[in-house]
């Protein structure tokens, strides 16, 4: 009786947290004119109409080409400091790893106030610099998490006997550690890349006028009502954002799978 | 150099990029503000450098200000309290589910993943003038014309639990599932009843899980000032709002950083008692 209760609450959790996500999706096949109830037929034109607008093409490679580079340069950052921090004793490595974290302890508004106006002191304007800046500092605590969490299941006699073997330690960095390495650089690249991807808290401050992300796209969309448009670039994000760190799961239980096997 | 040297040196060459980009882009920036904060805006735009009190003292003692801070901190914990509410027994359901507990866990997480605005903007969809609700209830002859049921605190409160339930449900269950379940057979088999072994045994032991779930809710909660913009009225405005409008709107920065110290005070203390009491790892847990 009681497990049933807690089941039907589950249930209608889940329901909660999805429902309004799966209505975006359908209403962005809505053939009417107007983005709600009710529905008129279904129709691929709101995705069309999203491919012929300039504003949102662009702010689409915006978004792509800042996530990119967030994704390269946090990643690198991350994994150094992770191999630092899981394979070595260092003093202090507690305060280290809670210095390393602090980006994500500090609300994200004060963060993106702080560097927006100490930038600016240095001469650096809002721009596409600073959107990075931003994006790079926000990602690097949840990349650190997530690449140390799997460094510590890499052992370390592999790196020991090529080392023992001759090689030097660069080769042994590139042919030994960086192979074994790789699921960790990619999980962390795929999860900047996705946080970079959706971010608007601190793009809002950052972002230069005139310049625009998908999500502040769809804010300044949302200003003036909403268009079935909005709900199709919604889809489109979902379909990314969910899409990505799906494959990238099968990718690399595939990768994983043909190692052992 | 010796060997013991080099190896001694490795992991500092390792971690500076990343602490030297920690120190550039927060620690110094957070500093600078505290700085900042002291000195005027001018009626020029100019900035008049000095040790000036006026932006602390009206951030400190002006009523707007205080309101909206208290009001806030209300919000902060009414979100906090409904998503323990709705959280604690699905986390409790995955935890203990026998089949489906992997698909359970995905679809946990796939919210993670599926941007906040649009989140936030699908309540739109569902509570707006021509939305689900109001179509479903005119279909049914309940209402005649559509009511506006969006932009106030309600829907505030509704686009934040929204985003933060997978947060806590996710804490939650980390703890429920290192739990020894042969505690709670003991429990049982000792006499207890299943709610008293719950209370008793499960509720303790989950307490960790439940406050780093609430922590990490309360806190992005009461920082937030997109969900208020989306789905609030006028006069919905969080603290985080008017940090928006000092530094985008009003351009009056040094008053918008003593607003976003004040704010990070706030903020910052709850996570050092959380810290000083629980520790960082629980809540590292439920985010790595």
């Amino acid at each position: 009786m009681g497990w049933m209760l807690i089941r039907t609450w589950t249930i209608l959790v889940y329901l909660f947290m999805f429902l309004p996500v799966a209505v975006v999706v359908l209403l962005s096949f809505n053939a009417s004119q107007f983005g709600s109830f009710p529905m008129t037929g279904l129709s691929f034109r709101w995705f069309i109409e999203l491919a012929n607008n300039d504003a949102i093409i662009r702010a689409f490679q915006t978004s792509l080409v800042l996530g990119a580079l967030t994704a390269v340069i946090s990643t690198t950052l991350g994994v150094l400091a992770s191999l630092a921090l899981v394979r070595y004793t260092v003093p202090g490595s507690n305060f280290i790893s809670t210095c390393l974290i602090a980006p994500i302890l500090v609300p994200e508004v004060v963060l993106a106030v702080a560097l927006l106006l100490f930038l600016n002191f240095l001469s650096i304007n809002k721009s596409f610099f600073l959107l990075l800046m931003g994006h790079v500092i926000f990602t690097l605590p949840f990349v650190i998490l997530v690449v140390q969490a799997r460094l510590v299941g890499i052992r370390r006699d592999m790196e020991e006997a090529a080392l023992s073997l001759g090689a030097n330690p660069m080769q042994t960095f590139f042919q030994i550690t960086l192979p074994l390495l790789a699921p960790a650089v990619f999980a962390g690249m795929l999860f900047a890349f996705t946080i970079s991807f959706d971010d608007i808290t601190g793009t809002l401050f950052w972002k230069p006028g005139g310049v625009e992300t998908v999500p502040t796209q769809i804010f300044a969309m949302l200003r003036n009502s909403i268009s079935p448009e909005i709900n199709a670039l919604g889809s489109v994000m979902i379909a990314l954002t969910v899409g990505l760190p799906l494959l990238g799961a099968a990718i690399a239980r595939r990768m994983a799978t043909k190692r052992g096997g | 150099m010796s060997v013991e040297a080099r190896e001694a040196r490795q992991p500092w060459i390792l971690l500076s990029p990343a602490l030297t980009a920690v120190a550039l882009l927060l620690f110094v920036p957070l500093l600078f503000i505290v700085v900042y904060s002291f000195w005027l805006r001018t009626a020029t735009g100019a900035d008049q450098v000095g040790f000036f009190l006026d932006n602390w003292r009206e951030a400190l003692s002006d009523a707007f200000y205080r309101d909206i801070l208290l009001y806030t901190l209300k919000i902060g914990v009414i979100t906090t309290v409904v998503c323990a509410l709705m959280g604690y027994p699905a986390a409790y359901f995955i935890a203990r589910s026998k089949g489906n507990k992997a698909i359970l866990l995905l679809l946990l997480m796939l919210p993670f993943w599926i941007s906040y605005i649009i989140r936030t903007m699908s309540w739109i969809n569902i509570l707006g003038v021509s939305g689900a609700l109001n179509s479903v209830l005119i279909a049914l002859g309940i209402i005649d014309e559509p009511i506006q049921m969006l932009y106030n605190q309600a829907t505030v409160v509704l686009g934040l639990v929204h985003f933060l339930l997978p947060f806590m449900v996710l804490n939650v269950y980390v703890s429920l599932e290192g739990i020894d379940v042969s505690l709670e057979d003991a429990a049982c088999s000792l006499g207890a009843t299943r709610w008293s072994t719950f209370l008793e045994v499960t509720l303790p032991l989950s307490l960790p899980g439940l406050a780093a779930g609430g922590l990490l809710c309360f806190v992005l909660g009461s920082g937030t000032y997109i969900t208020p913009l989306v789905l609030g009225g006028p006069t919905d405005a969080m603290f985080a709002n008017l940090v928006y409008e000092a530094i985008i709107t009003q351009l009056d920065w040094p008053l918008g950083s003593a607003l976003s110290l004040m704010l990070l005070a706030v903020l910052g203390a709850l996570v050092l008692i959380y810290n000083k009491y629980l520790g960082m790892a629980q809540l590292m847990k439920g985010l790595g």
